[in-house]
Protein backbone atom coordinates (compact mmCIF):
# COMPACT_ATOMS: atom_id res chain seq x y z
CA UNK A 1 0.00 0.00 0.00
CA UNK A 2 2.69 2.40 1.08
CA UNK A 3 4.90 1.35 -1.83
CA UNK A 4 2.03 1.87 -4.25
CA UNK A 5 1.32 5.34 -2.89
CA UNK A 6 4.94 6.32 -3.24
CA UNK A 7 4.97 5.09 -6.81
CA UNK A 8 1.96 7.23 -7.60
CA UNK A 9 3.64 10.22 -6.08
CA UNK A 10 6.88 10.07 -8.02
CA UNK A 11 6.82 12.76 -10.63
CA UNK A 12 4.47 14.88 -8.56
CA UNK A 13 7.39 16.40 -6.70
CA UNK A 14 9.68 17.90 -9.27
CA UNK A 15 9.72 18.47 -13.01
CA UNK A 16 12.10 19.86 -15.58
CA UNK A 17 10.21 23.16 -15.59
CA UNK A 18 10.74 23.50 -11.85
CA UNK A 19 14.45 22.94 -12.31
CA UNK A 20 14.58 25.65 -14.97
CA UNK A 21 12.71 28.22 -12.91
CA UNK A 22 14.79 27.48 -9.82
CA UNK A 23 17.99 27.72 -11.83
CA UNK A 24 16.83 31.06 -13.29
CA UNK A 25 16.03 32.37 -9.80
CA UNK A 26 19.42 31.23 -8.54
CA UNK A 27 21.10 32.96 -11.48
CA UNK A 28 19.28 36.24 -10.80
CA UNK A 29 20.31 36.06 -7.16
CA UNK A 30 23.90 35.40 -8.16
CA UNK A 31 23.88 38.43 -10.49
CA UNK A 32 22.39 40.65 -7.77
CA UNK A 33 24.99 39.35 -5.35
CA UNK A 34 27.89 40.11 -7.72
CA UNK A 35 26.54 43.59 -8.54
CA UNK A 36 26.12 44.44 -4.87
CA UNK A 37 29.62 43.18 -4.11
CA UNK A 38 30.99 45.50 -6.78
CA UNK A 39 29.38 48.53 -5.22
CA UNK A 40 30.42 47.81 -1.66
CA UNK A 41 33.29 46.24 0.14
CA UNK A 42 35.46 49.31 0.68
CA UNK A 43 36.05 50.09 4.31
CA UNK A 44 34.30 53.12 5.74
CA UNK A 45 35.67 55.86 7.93
CA UNK A 46 32.61 57.32 9.62
CA UNK A 47 29.31 56.07 10.96
CA UNK A 48 26.19 58.20 10.59
CA UNK A 49 23.26 57.71 12.93
CA UNK A 50 19.82 58.70 11.71
CA UNK A 51 16.57 58.70 13.67
CA UNK A 52 13.37 58.60 11.61
CA UNK A 53 15.32 59.61 8.51
CA UNK A 54 16.91 62.67 10.13
CA UNK A 55 20.62 62.79 10.84
CA UNK A 56 21.35 62.42 14.54
CA UNK A 57 25.12 62.59 14.32
CA UNK A 58 28.22 61.49 12.43
CA UNK A 59 31.07 59.81 14.27
CA UNK A 60 34.56 58.75 13.26
CA UNK A 61 35.34 55.05 13.32
CA UNK A 62 38.96 55.87 14.16
CA UNK A 63 38.35 56.76 17.78
CA UNK A 64 36.78 54.40 20.28
CA UNK A 65 33.64 55.90 21.73
CA UNK A 66 30.24 55.14 23.20
CA UNK A 67 27.27 56.98 21.73
CA UNK A 68 24.00 57.22 23.64
CA UNK A 69 21.18 57.73 21.17
CA UNK A 70 18.44 59.70 22.87
CA UNK A 71 14.91 60.09 21.59
CA UNK A 72 12.81 62.64 23.47
CA UNK A 73 15.33 62.74 26.30
CA UNK A 74 15.53 59.01 27.02
CA UNK A 75 18.37 56.79 25.84
CA UNK A 76 16.88 54.21 23.48
CA UNK A 77 19.98 52.77 21.83
CA UNK A 78 23.69 52.64 22.60
CA UNK A 79 26.22 52.44 19.80
CA UNK A 80 29.80 51.52 20.65
CA UNK A 81 32.74 52.16 18.34
CA UNK A 82 35.77 49.99 18.97
CA UNK A 83 38.58 48.75 16.71
CA UNK A 84 37.12 50.65 13.71
CA UNK A 85 33.83 48.81 14.10
CA UNK A 86 30.45 50.11 15.19
CA UNK A 87 28.22 47.83 17.21
CA UNK A 88 24.80 48.38 18.74
CA UNK A 89 25.11 47.14 22.29
CA UNK A 90 21.86 48.26 23.88
CA UNK A 91 18.32 48.88 22.74
CA UNK A 92 15.10 49.30 24.67
CA UNK A 93 12.98 47.41 22.17
CA UNK A 94 11.74 43.88 22.90
CA UNK A 95 13.08 42.09 19.82
CA UNK A 96 16.75 43.12 20.28
CA UNK A 97 17.45 42.33 16.64
CA UNK A 98 19.83 45.27 16.21
CA UNK A 99 21.80 44.26 19.31
CA UNK A 100 22.31 40.74 18.02
CA UNK A 101 23.45 42.02 14.66
CA UNK A 102 27.18 41.86 14.05
CA UNK A 103 29.42 44.94 14.23
CA UNK A 104 29.72 46.98 11.03
CA UNK A 105 32.75 48.57 9.42
CA UNK A 106 32.39 48.40 5.62
CA UNK A 107 31.02 51.17 3.42
CA UNK A 108 27.19 51.25 3.35
CA UNK A 109 26.79 48.57 6.00
CA UNK A 110 23.92 49.37 8.31
CA UNK A 111 22.49 48.42 11.66
CA UNK A 112 18.77 49.04 11.83
CA UNK A 113 16.56 49.26 14.88
CA UNK A 114 13.09 49.25 13.37
CA UNK A 115 10.97 49.91 16.47
CA UNK A 116 12.93 53.09 17.25
CA UNK A 117 13.57 53.92 13.58
CA UNK A 118 17.27 54.22 14.35
CA UNK A 119 19.77 53.52 11.58
CA UNK A 120 23.55 53.45 11.94
CA UNK A 121 25.27 53.50 8.58
CA UNK A 122 28.96 53.35 7.72
CA UNK A 123 30.11 55.77 5.03
CA UNK A 124 33.29 56.96 3.48
CA UNK A 125 33.07 60.75 2.96
CA UNK A 126 36.58 61.12 1.57
CA UNK A 127 36.34 58.57 -1.22
CA UNK A 128 40.00 58.82 -2.24
CA UNK A 129 40.97 56.69 0.75
CA UNK A 130 39.48 53.71 -1.00
CA UNK A 131 41.82 54.17 -3.95
CA UNK A 132 44.74 54.42 -1.57
CA UNK A 133 43.68 51.17 0.02
CA UNK A 134 43.64 49.51 -3.37
CA UNK A 135 47.05 50.96 -4.26
CA UNK A 136 48.49 49.74 -1.00
CA UNK B 1 -16.41 20.76 1.81
CA UNK B 2 -19.24 21.93 4.05
CA UNK B 3 -19.07 25.39 5.53
CA UNK B 4 -18.96 24.18 9.12
CA UNK B 5 -16.12 21.80 8.45
CA UNK B 6 -14.31 24.58 6.63
CA UNK B 7 -14.52 26.92 9.62
CA UNK B 8 -13.30 24.20 11.96
CA UNK B 9 -10.36 23.45 9.66
CA UNK B 10 -9.47 27.12 9.47
CA UNK B 11 -9.45 27.42 13.25
CA UNK B 12 -7.18 24.42 13.63
CA UNK B 13 -4.82 25.66 10.94
CA UNK B 14 -4.68 29.16 12.41
CA UNK B 15 -3.69 27.61 15.73
CA UNK B 16 -1.08 25.51 13.94
CA UNK B 17 0.33 28.58 12.17
CA UNK B 18 0.58 30.43 15.50
CA UNK B 19 2.34 27.47 17.10
CA UNK B 20 4.80 27.53 14.18
CA UNK B 21 5.39 31.25 14.78
CA UNK B 22 6.03 30.55 18.43
CA UNK B 23 8.41 27.66 17.75
CA UNK B 24 10.23 29.88 15.30
CA UNK B 25 10.64 32.63 17.89
CA UNK B 26 12.34 30.06 20.13
CA UNK B 27 14.86 28.86 17.55
CA UNK B 28 17.92 31.11 17.50
CA UNK B 29 18.14 31.01 13.72
CA UNK B 30 20.29 34.05 13.36
CA UNK B 31 23.40 34.81 11.36
CA UNK B 32 23.90 38.52 11.93
CA UNK B 33 21.53 39.52 9.18
CA UNK B 34 18.31 41.27 10.15
CA UNK B 35 15.00 39.81 9.05
CA UNK B 36 16.28 36.30 8.40
CA UNK B 37 13.83 33.63 9.45
CA UNK B 38 13.07 29.99 8.75
CA UNK B 39 9.46 30.68 7.77
CA UNK B 40 7.94 27.56 9.31
CA UNK B 41 4.44 29.03 9.10
CA UNK B 42 4.76 29.04 5.36
CA UNK B 43 4.28 25.24 5.43
CA UNK B 44 0.81 25.80 6.86
CA UNK B 45 0.00 28.59 4.40
CA UNK B 46 1.11 26.48 1.42
CA UNK B 47 -0.93 23.49 2.54
CA UNK B 48 -4.00 25.73 2.91
CA UNK B 49 -3.33 27.25 -0.52
CA UNK B 50 -3.12 23.82 -2.15
CA UNK B 51 -5.71 21.89 -0.17
CA UNK B 52 -8.39 24.46 0.65
CA UNK B 53 -8.18 27.52 -1.55
CA UNK B 54 -6.81 30.97 -2.26
CA UNK B 55 -9.33 32.95 -0.20
CA UNK B 56 -8.68 30.76 2.81
CA UNK B 57 -4.92 31.12 2.42
CA UNK B 58 -5.11 34.93 2.33
CA UNK B 59 -7.50 35.01 5.29
CA UNK B 60 -5.26 32.76 7.35
CA UNK B 61 -2.10 34.63 6.40
CA UNK B 62 -3.50 38.03 7.44
CA UNK B 63 -4.85 36.69 10.74
CA UNK B 64 -1.61 34.86 11.43
CA UNK B 65 0.55 37.95 10.90
CA UNK B 66 -1.63 40.16 13.11
CA UNK B 67 -1.99 37.64 15.94
CA UNK B 68 1.67 36.57 15.89
CA UNK B 69 2.64 40.25 15.84
CA UNK B 70 0.59 40.97 18.96
CA UNK B 71 1.86 37.84 20.71
CA UNK B 72 5.57 37.77 19.85
CA UNK B 73 6.37 41.04 18.07
CA UNK B 74 5.42 44.67 17.85
CA UNK B 75 3.70 47.16 15.56
CA UNK B 76 6.64 47.24 13.18
CA UNK B 77 7.04 43.51 12.95
CA UNK B 78 3.35 43.32 11.96
CA UNK B 79 3.92 45.95 9.30
CA UNK B 80 6.83 44.30 7.59
CA UNK B 81 5.69 40.72 8.12
CA UNK B 82 2.44 41.72 6.44
CA UNK B 83 4.22 43.15 3.41
CA UNK B 84 6.37 40.04 3.11
CA UNK B 85 3.46 37.66 3.64
CA UNK B 86 1.18 39.37 1.11
CA UNK B 87 3.82 39.66 -1.62
CA UNK B 88 4.93 36.09 -1.06
CA UNK B 89 1.39 34.69 -1.06
CA UNK B 90 0.43 36.65 -4.18
CA UNK B 91 3.45 35.35 -6.06
CA UNK B 92 2.79 31.81 -4.86
CA UNK B 93 -0.87 32.08 -5.88
CA UNK B 94 0.04 33.31 -9.37
CA UNK B 95 2.65 30.58 -9.83
CA UNK B 96 0.19 27.96 -8.63
CA UNK B 97 -2.45 29.33 -11.00
CA UNK B 98 -0.20 28.71 -14.01
CA UNK B 99 -0.36 25.05 -13.03
CA UNK B 100 3.10 24.47 -14.38
CA UNK B 101 5.15 24.34 -11.22
CA UNK B 102 5.42 22.05 -8.23
CA UNK B 103 5.14 23.14 -4.62
CA UNK B 104 8.92 23.21 -4.12
CA UNK B 105 9.36 25.88 -6.78
CA UNK B 106 6.32 27.85 -5.69
CA UNK B 107 7.59 27.89 -2.11
CA UNK B 108 11.12 28.92 -3.09
CA UNK B 109 9.89 31.89 -5.11
CA UNK B 110 7.53 32.72 -2.26
CA UNK B 111 10.40 32.69 0.21
CA UNK B 112 12.45 35.04 -1.93
CA UNK B 113 9.50 37.43 -2.40
CA UNK B 114 8.76 37.38 1.31
CA UNK B 115 12.18 38.82 1.99
CA UNK B 116 11.91 41.37 -0.82
CA UNK B 117 8.59 42.65 0.56
CA UNK B 118 9.91 42.80 4.08
CA UNK B 119 13.05 44.66 3.12
CA UNK B 120 11.14 47.17 0.99
CA UNK B 121 8.85 48.11 3.87
CA UNK B 122 11.79 48.19 6.29
CA UNK B 123 13.62 50.66 4.06
CA UNK B 124 10.51 52.88 3.89
CA UNK B 125 10.05 52.77 7.65
CA UNK B 126 13.59 53.87 8.43
CA UNK B 127 13.82 56.07 5.30
CA UNK B 128 17.19 54.62 4.45
CA UNK B 129 17.69 52.82 1.18
CA UNK B 130 21.08 51.39 2.06
CA UNK B 131 19.16 48.76 3.99
CA UNK B 132 19.15 47.10 0.57
CA UNK B 133 22.77 46.29 1.27
CA UNK B 134 21.34 43.15 2.83
CA UNK B 135 19.28 42.27 -0.24
CA UNK B 136 21.66 39.66 -1.72
CA UNK B 137 21.99 37.86 1.62
CA UNK B 138 18.25 37.91 2.17
CA UNK B 139 17.61 36.62 -1.35
CA UNK B 140 19.93 33.68 -0.75
CA UNK B 141 18.34 33.05 2.64
CA UNK B 142 14.87 33.22 1.09
CA UNK B 143 15.89 30.76 -1.60
CA UNK B 144 17.30 28.22 0.83
CA UNK B 145 14.56 28.45 3.46
CA UNK B 146 11.85 28.53 0.77
CA UNK B 147 13.31 25.40 -0.80
CA UNK B 148 13.46 23.52 2.51
CA UNK B 149 9.97 24.63 3.51
CA UNK B 150 8.76 23.68 0.02
CA UNK B 151 10.13 20.16 0.29
CA UNK B 152 8.40 19.80 3.65
CA UNK B 153 5.12 21.23 2.40
CA UNK B 154 5.24 19.02 -0.70
CA UNK B 155 5.63 15.85 1.31
CA UNK B 156 2.90 16.84 3.77
CA UNK B 157 0.44 17.91 1.12
CA UNK B 158 0.89 14.70 -0.91
CA UNK B 159 -0.03 12.70 2.17
CA UNK B 160 -2.71 14.98 3.57
CA UNK B 161 -4.63 16.00 0.47
CA UNK B 162 -7.01 13.06 0.52
CA UNK B 163 -8.41 14.16 3.89
CA UNK B 164 -9.84 17.34 2.45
Amino acid sequence: MRRKEQMENTGKRFSKRDAWLLAAAALVILVVFVIFRQFSGGSGSTVTVTVGGEVYGTYSLDEDQKIDIKINGTVTNVLVIRDHQADMTEADCPDQLCVRQKAISKDHETIVCLPNQVVAEVSNPNGENELDDVAN
Amino acid sequence: MSKKKNIAFMGVFLALALVCSYVESLIPFYFGIPGMKLGLTNIVIIIILYCMGTKEAYCLSVLRVILAGFLFGNMFSILYSMAGAMLSLTVMYLLKKTGKFKIVTVSTLGGICHNIGQLTVASFVVENYYVFYYLPFLLIAGFITGLLIGIGAQEISLRVKRFF
